[in-house]
């Protein structure tokens, strides 16, 4: 029995867990975004949104100013689950490392070692996955302290440390959130550690817990599907029987647990109470493993309790059952062989329904998705198929980009054929308002000169008006001209020059502070009118760059997109090929194992069903005999018993 | 097949680094910052009505209308966040009118419609709608990012 990826499997409790956000709720858009494509489970939208956001964070001169800062430690988290989620697990942990190497805080750091190590136990890198928990050190965020040791427990019991992992997750029984996954790997891990007695009292517990969620329901079942088996092969049948009875009818493992229940009680020759189980499991979908050996099991327990007809008769129905079978199995052969599994795996209104694989099955036109549920059991075929539908992902969406190219060049040629005619005339009326605004800007810087001078030094004359200029100016001349003259005449014409001078004088001094003010005033006017023309002028100077941007400097991008999008396009193609034939292989390999299983159960039916018709045959004569023979109210003889495991299939 | 699987992981890492290069050079060429308005949607804490739809008009003009399905519900009450519109505005002024389309808790179905103002600088505007129904009313919040 591998019991490795069983135990395992709790470990999926802890899958992605895109953190919410900061504290004090979300800060960052884009992050949220991605959260967004992440819960619906499209992790390529979300990676590539998170991808995206963080590359720019990263560039920034100042990421601490950027929203993103908020969130940074659960973005690099969260990289690292979507590229788990997305099943790229070799990049997978690369953020986190980054994490874990820079400066953070310890819970932080203490976070990261977690998500280092689980995502290093995923990838089965189990000493890696250790050494990334031994360097949790200190403080740890609230809610993973359980996790953590789970993960550890996990990780001792992968590594064959079984008895230091009951050590651990003794101290997690009843732990919040692990309920019945920390009950059922402690019996395995005690099962390993050879202390079979305790780890029957263990799944006993884990397999009678009370469980309201289907996570928690499932691993009951399985604790009981394992006791059962454990108990049987020790021999204690009625027991196995019990812990058997306990697995829900309608889960996913009640299939297998029917068929041993009925196995149970057949070694303790209980054929009565064999058929119960074994009638059940006979009318379910018959492409299930159990249900074809329950369908060879149930005419074997009538057989024992002598009831040769109905064993005859189950016999034949259980042969036309596996002809069927077989039959539809080929079908489905020939048709992968024909490639049309392949084509109908990738049929896209079949996949936009959550149920798509089991839609696709029921499909009457389509012979091979028949038996894609149980060959989906098989880790070979879900990776194979995994793969391809991913692969099958990226091929449309290369596909669309390789199309949307031409549309971003017809646009960018619109563009420039608009802009180009007109800018050359746009730019030389720009020219000459570029060389008025400068002028405008240099008296403004002038006048703005000045009023710093008056406020230093007052100099009346310099806010004199023009007329006033005027006037100063003709009296000067008139100065001018009597200099020099002389008699009465010429001091009188002086003496008026003088006055007019002092009044000229007396009106500057004395409505100086008046005027400084509203000169003041004006250039603080003129000011606000700068500022308008120089937002005006640097909005043009970004529209007019807008313009240019708008068709410039995309055709070396575009043609790098498309060289990579056409050479990724082949990649695709080639591995989709690959893929798809690694995938045929795979499930014609099930199939035709299927197939000679089937075939050996049709030799031991048809041996059956002939060896029941004989015993029917002859008990039926012997009883007529027995009765021509016999007085009349005697009763007839008893059928011989046969070996149970001789005709056990 | 563990090789194969590896090229598989390895086209996957080649393509989301053209689609990464590609939003960036779609968004530089449709949405130029001087010019684009991203609108997103999210709902409170808590919030467990159903939304049905969500409905956007800038400056009177349809710009969209999405109808969810309950994938993308879940995903928005897990606390995700969905960019429903990315456009283009010119720089100033403009009015938002956001119209709200669901069921509340108690059955009784709800159409809540409310208008905001908003200013578009030089760089790109990020406006956020968060949708509530408390007290039995639908909410409609603009936060300015």
């Amino acid at each position: 029995m591998s019991r490795l990826p069983t135990l395992l499997a709790g470990l999926q409790l802890a899958a992605v867990s895109a953190a919410g956000g900061a504290e004090d709720g979300l800060k960052d858009l884009y992050f949220g975004e991605a959260l967004y494509y992440a819960h619906q489970g499209e992790y390529f939208a979300a990676l590539e949104r998170l991808d995206t956001e963080l590359a720019q964070h990263y560039g920034l001169d100042e990421p601490a100013l950027d929203a993103l800062h908020y969130h940074i430690g659960d973005a690099e988290f969260s990289v690292g689950d979507f590229e788990l989620s997305y099943r790229m697990h070799h990049r997978a942990g690369r953020a986190i490392r980054a994490v874990l190497e820079g400066d953070v805080e310890e819970s932080v750091r203490n976070e990261a070692a977690y998500r280092l190590a689980r995502i290093h136990f995923q990838k089965g890198q189990l000493a890696d996955a250790l050494h990334a928990l031994e360097r949790i050190d200190g403080r740890l965020p609230d809610g993973i302290e359980s996790d953590v040791e789970f993960l550890r427990a996990n990780i001792y019991m992968a590594t064959e440390r079984s008895p230091d992992a009951v050590e651990v997750l003794r101290r997690l029984q009843g732990a919040e959130g692990l309920a019945g996954f920390a009950d059922y790997n402690l019996g395995i891990a005690l099962l390993q550690s050879d202390r079979q007695g305790e780890a029957l009292q263990q799944l006993d517990r884990a397999g009678g817990i009370r469980a309201a969620d289907e996570a928690a329901l499932s691993i009951r079942d399985k604790s009981n599907l394992v006791l059962g088996t454990l108990l049987m092969e020790s021999e204690e049948f009625d027991e196995a029987r019990q812990a058997l009875d306990r697995v829900r009818l309608e889960g996913p493992l009640s299939n297998r647990a029917l068929l041993s229940s009925g196995w149970a009680a057949a070694s303790a020759q209980d054929y009565d109470r064999a058929i119960v189980p074994w009638s059940i499991l006979a009318e379910r979908a018959s492409t299930d493993a159990a249900v074809q050996e329950a369908r060879l099991a149930l005419p074997f327990a009538y057989s024992q309790l002598n009831v040769h007809g109905r064993a005859a008769l189950l016999y034949g129905e259980a042969l036309q059952s596996f002809d069927e079978e077989v039959e539809r199995l080929a079908a489905s052969i020939d048709s992968i062989r024909k490639g049309r599994f392949l084509e109908a795996l990738i049929r896209e209104e079949i996949r936009q329904d959550k149920d798509w694989v089991i839609r696709l099955r029921t499909l009457p036109e389509t012979p091979e998705t028949y038996y894609l549920m149980e060959l989906l059991a098989s880790h070979d075929f879900q990776t194979a198929l995994q793969n391809y539908l991913d692969l099958e992902d990226l091929r449309v969406k290369l596909e669309s980009w390789q199309s949307s190219f031409d549309a971003f060049e017809d646009m960018i040629g619109l563009r420039r054929a608009y802009y180009e005619p007109l800018l050359p005339d746009i730019d030389g009326q720009f020219r000459e308002l570029d060389s008025r605004i400068r002028l405008r800007r240099q008296q403004h810087e002038l006048l703005d000169d000045r009023l710093q001078d008056l406020l230093v030094a007052p100099r009346p004359e310099f806010l004199a008006t023009t007329e006033e200029r005027m006037l100063s100016e003709q009296i000067a001349r008139i100065e001018g001209a009597l200099r020099g003259a002389e008699g009465a005449r010429a001091a009188e014409l002086r003496e008026r020059a003088r006055r007019l001078r002092g009044v000229l004088t007396f009106t500057l001094r004395t409505e100086y502070h008046e005027r400084l003010t509203v000169f003041d005033e004006h250039l603080r006017s003129l000011q606000q009118a700068i500022d308008l023309m120089t937002e005006r002028y640097e909005s043009f100077v970004r529209v007019r760059q807008a313009a240019v941007h708008s068709f410039e400097g995309y055709e070396v991008p575009i043609r790098r997109l498309r060289t990579r999008v056409r050479d990724s396009l082949a990649t695709v193609g080639l591995l989709m090929a690959r893929q798809g034939h690694a995938l045929e292989v795979v499930a014609i390999n099930e199939l035709n194992a299927r197939r000679e299983r089937l075939d050996n159960y049709r030799d031991q039916a048809r041996y059956a069903l002939a060896d029941s018709y004989d015993r029917a045959t002859k008990a039926r004569a012997e009883a007529e005999r027995a009765a021509a023979d016999a007085p009349e109210g005697a009763p007839g003889p008893q059928a011989s018993a046969v070996d149970p495991q001789g005709e056990r299939p | 097949m563990r090789s194969l699987d590896e090229q598989v992981q390895e086209i996957k890492a080649d393509v989301l680094g053209i689609a990464r290069d590609l939003t960036l050079l779609e968004e530089r060429l449709l949405y130029p910052s001087n010019t684009q308005v991203a609108v997103f949607v999210d709902l409170a804490a808590g919030e467990t009505f159903r939304l049905d739809a969500v409905q956007l008009q800038i400056d009177g003009e349809l710009v969209a209308h999405y109808i969810y399905s309950f994938k993308e519900l879940e995903a928005l009450q897990n606390g995700g966040v969905q960019r429903v519109y990315t456009g283009n505005v010119a720089t100033g002024s403009h009015e938002i009118t956001v119209s709200v389309n669901g069921k509340l808790q108690s059955g009784r179905e709800f159409s809540s419609s409310r208008s905001f103002s908003f200013s578009k600088g030089v760089e790109p505007k990020l406006l956020g709608l968060t949708l509530a129904a408390d007290s039995g009313e639908a909410g409609i919040e603009l936060g300015d990012w």
